[in-house]
């Protein structure tokens, strides 16, 4: 196995890159498949613990990680689908409405 | 260089290069297929990692149900883009060429040297198998599945009664 610490690393770079992803954005889809992109670093860096202390409970986590994605992104994208219908656009600037 | 240590890099730059990709494409449907990449690759990073199990979820259920999903919105919202202005892909035709030959180097190498190629996988070969990764499952973590249940049927229920179209009574 490679070292754990490069398993690290590219989980880091891969949550940094989805972090910037929901930053700088404004398409509302794609701030969803950045957050994807960040559960998806965490899952990596679980599976990865797993293999180096031999402990199956690491790949379980992914899971449940895995069960709490598929929900997020049903009811996430039923979200962007009701925004739509009320504003015609997913930018996330134009939905507002609730900003004191 | 060490073998493992060669694949790593490869593995990493593709994953890492899809989500750039994905951050920066101003195409939702292109960046909806740099992730689907980048799914790919973390998939082979788990069968690397003795996770056969795991990767094959992960395959079907992110890059087959979540990113359909994704892509069915986008198409349906026509959201592809939030802004004006397109790009022309005039290299791709030769890149696609240029990837199927990398493809058919790789499926070549993957059925003529799988004996020396995977002796490592099949050291692994009992730790994340499906008959193991359920008995952990179901022995010790049976709570925490049953509530992910729940959570789904939540999910289920909160998706169809949000994305409903509400209809306005006649009399209002």
């Amino acid at each position: 196995m490679v070292s754990i610490e490069y398993y690290i690393g590219l989980s880091a770079i891969l949550f940094i890159i989805g972090t910037m992803g929901v930053l700088t954005r404004r398409n509302a889809i794609i701030i969803f498949m950045s957050i994807e992109l960040m559960l998806n670093a965490a899952n990596l860096l679980f599976v990865a613990f797993a293999r180096m202390f031999e402990a199956l409970g690491g790949q379980i986590f992914v899971f449940f990680v895995m069960t709490v994605a598929a929900a997020e992104v049903a009811v996430g994208l039923a979200l962007i689908v009701a925004v739509f219908r009320t504003k015609q656009t997913i930018n996330i600037d134009e939905a507002s409405t609730l900003k004191g | 260089m060490d073998a493992n240590l060669t694949v790593f890099i490869i593995l990493a730059v593709v994953a890492i290069g899809s989500a750039i990709g994905m951050l920066l494409n101003r195409n939702a449907v292109y960046s909806a297929l740099f992730l689907i990449l980048n799914f790919a690759t973390v998939a082979v990073f788990y069968i690397i990692l003795g996770a056969p199990f795991i990767a094959m979820t992960h395959v079907t259920v992110y890059a087959g149900a979540i990113m359909v999903l994704f892509l069915f919105v986008i198409m349906l919202l026509g959201a592809e883009e939030l802004t004006g202005g397109t790009t022309k892909f005039d290299w791709q035709k030769p890149a696609a060429v240029v990837l199927a030959l990398f493809l058919l180097a790789e499926l070549y190498v993957v059925i003529f040297f799988r004996d020396t190629v995977f002796a490592e996988f099949r050291a692994l070969a009992d730790f994340g198998t499906p008959q193991n990764v359920g008995r952990v499952l179901f022995n010790d973590y049976l709570l925490p599945f049953e509530i992910t249940a729940f959570l789904l049927l939540a999910a289920m229920i909160g998706a169809i009664v949000i994305a409903r179209r509400v209809r306005r009574k006649p009399g209002n």
